[in-house]
């Protein structure tokens, strides 16, 4: 049952079983690949990683309607308009099913809304990019749905039920949207000099903040120990971002375009990519809030909530309206 | 029906079910925040059928739902399983003995 209305609260039984044994079986049930549900009982740093790491998610589902979001309005054709928008609506409802399962664990979507709006919760530090060509459509589905489909399907066998279950179906949406982007990649790498040109100058600009989406290298990775023994986690951040390099060098060369990387090669030993530092300063300077659009992206949602609020507000007092009228007939 | 007035501002949740074809039994889907019941739907018909995944949507409010608490699942559950009887493969039927 996905709602914390029912009571969650329940978690402390009359008799007073200790602590230990309810962690140590709750462990065993990780262990045992059997999956979490929100009223059995959970230790509480568990609960509060997987509201942490859900609730960023679905943030980062809901910021990342906009950088995409900025070309709806100029799409070059009306099919591309409208894969645009069926991928926007897309990633809100990818923001809505992730809320929902982080409100199966006792938080409120007004506070999940707020710890985002008051610049409290992290997001995707991807998303605080700007997309100033059509090519960034592209390189976005291509590169940052890739490398999120990358991170998310090893969630689906995640331990907490309600969150897997979001994942499942995530995922089964997600491969449109990486698909599409390369598909329009494709086009401009086919299309004119200059529109080659811009793919390139895309590519060149999301290759690295791609690579940085699978958060910092394990030796300095602070949540990974604890989420990998709760099963939350089942590859490293390093792990992933190799087999992302890996998959995504031939689908650039195919494209005829060239990852802006010179220390790029394959290792004949290893059979994997060797691939240049990444900036972390760049990735700690973009998550503090100093990236090119995050003042920007902030206050975008913020606008859009206080303007919608008149909206939520008459909603609920129409629904009233009809309950009281309801009742009158039948009295 | 909710008499409990909870936050002024927030909408009510709401459980989403959904038939996927004709014949099937209605799913579980997943929640969502509504004001009431009709505008619930048209949200689950955006939420959970935007590639036909559905052919027909319940919805409940989810106070409304009363749920089995998993500390009782022994004493719920546990007595059907020293029941083999309950099961036609318990009981061996001779070969010569057909269409049973």
């Amino acid at each position: 049952m996905y709602t914390q209305a029912l009571d969650v609260q329940g978690l402390e039984p009359a008799a007073p079983i200790d602590a230990a044994s309810l962690e140590q079986r709750f462990l065993e049930r990780v262990d045992a690949e059997e999956k979490i549900e929100p009223k059995d009982w959970m230790p509480n740093r568990y609960r509060n990683t997987l509201i942490r790491q859900i609730s960023q998610h679905a943030h980062s589902e809901i910021v990342g309607m906009l950088p995409e979001g900025n070309w709806i309005t100029r799409a070059p054709t009306l099919l591309r308009k409208s894969i645009l928008i069926a991928k926007v609506q897309d990633e809100g409802g990818h923001g809505a099913y992730l809320y929902s399962a982080a409100e199966t664990l006792g938080v409120s979507r007004d506070q999940l809304v707020e710890q985002l709006l008051c610049g409290k919760a992290k997001y995707s530090s991807i998303f605080n990019y700007p997309t100033p060509t059509w090519a960034d459509v592209g390189a976005i589905g291509w590169l940052v749905d890739g490398a999120a489909i990358m991170n998310q399907i090893p969630l689906c066998r995640c331990s907490y039920g309600p969150y897997a279950r979001a994942m499942v179906r995530i995922c089964r949406e997600e491969s449109f949207h990486q698909r599409q982007g390369y598909d329009l990649m494709l086009q401009l790498a086919r299309g004119t000099a200059e529109q080659k040109r811009m793919a390139q100058d895309a590519l060149n600009r999301w290759w690295w903040p791609a690579l940085m989406m699978f958060g910092p290298p394990d030796a300095e990775s602070t949540h990974s120990s604890d989420s990998q023994r709760w099963k939350i986690k089942r590859f490293s951040n390093d792990e992933l971002r190799q087999k992302f390099v890996d998959f995504t060098v031939p689908q650039a060369r195919f494209l005829g375009l060239t990852l802006p990387d010179p220390l790029l090669r394959w290792n004949e030993a290893t059979e994997r990519h060797e691939f240049g530092p990444i900036d972390w300063n760049e990735f700690n300077q973009v998550l503090k809030g100093n990236g090119p659009c995050n003042v920007e992206r902030l206050a975008a949602r913020r606008a859009a909530h206080e303007e919608g609020a008149w909206v939520r507000e008459a909603a609920m007092a129409h629904a009233e309206k009809q309950r009281r009228r309801k009742a009158s007939i039948a009295a | 029906m909710g008499e409990r007035v909870e936050d002024k501002h927030q909408w009510p949740l709401y459980e989403v079910f959904i038939r996927a074809r004709g014949g099937l039994d209605h799913k579980h889907a997943g929640s969502l925040h509504a004001a009431d019941a009709p505008m619930a739907i048209e949200h689950a018909r955006d939420v959970y059928t935007r590639r036909q995944e559905g052919v027909s949507i319940w919805v409940v409010r989810s106070t409304d739902i009363t749920a089995s608490d998993p500390a009782d699942a022994d004493s719920l559950f546990e007595p059907a399983r020293d029941k083999v009887y309950r099961h036609p493969t318990f009981y061996e039927i001779p070969d010569e003995v057909k269409t049973l």
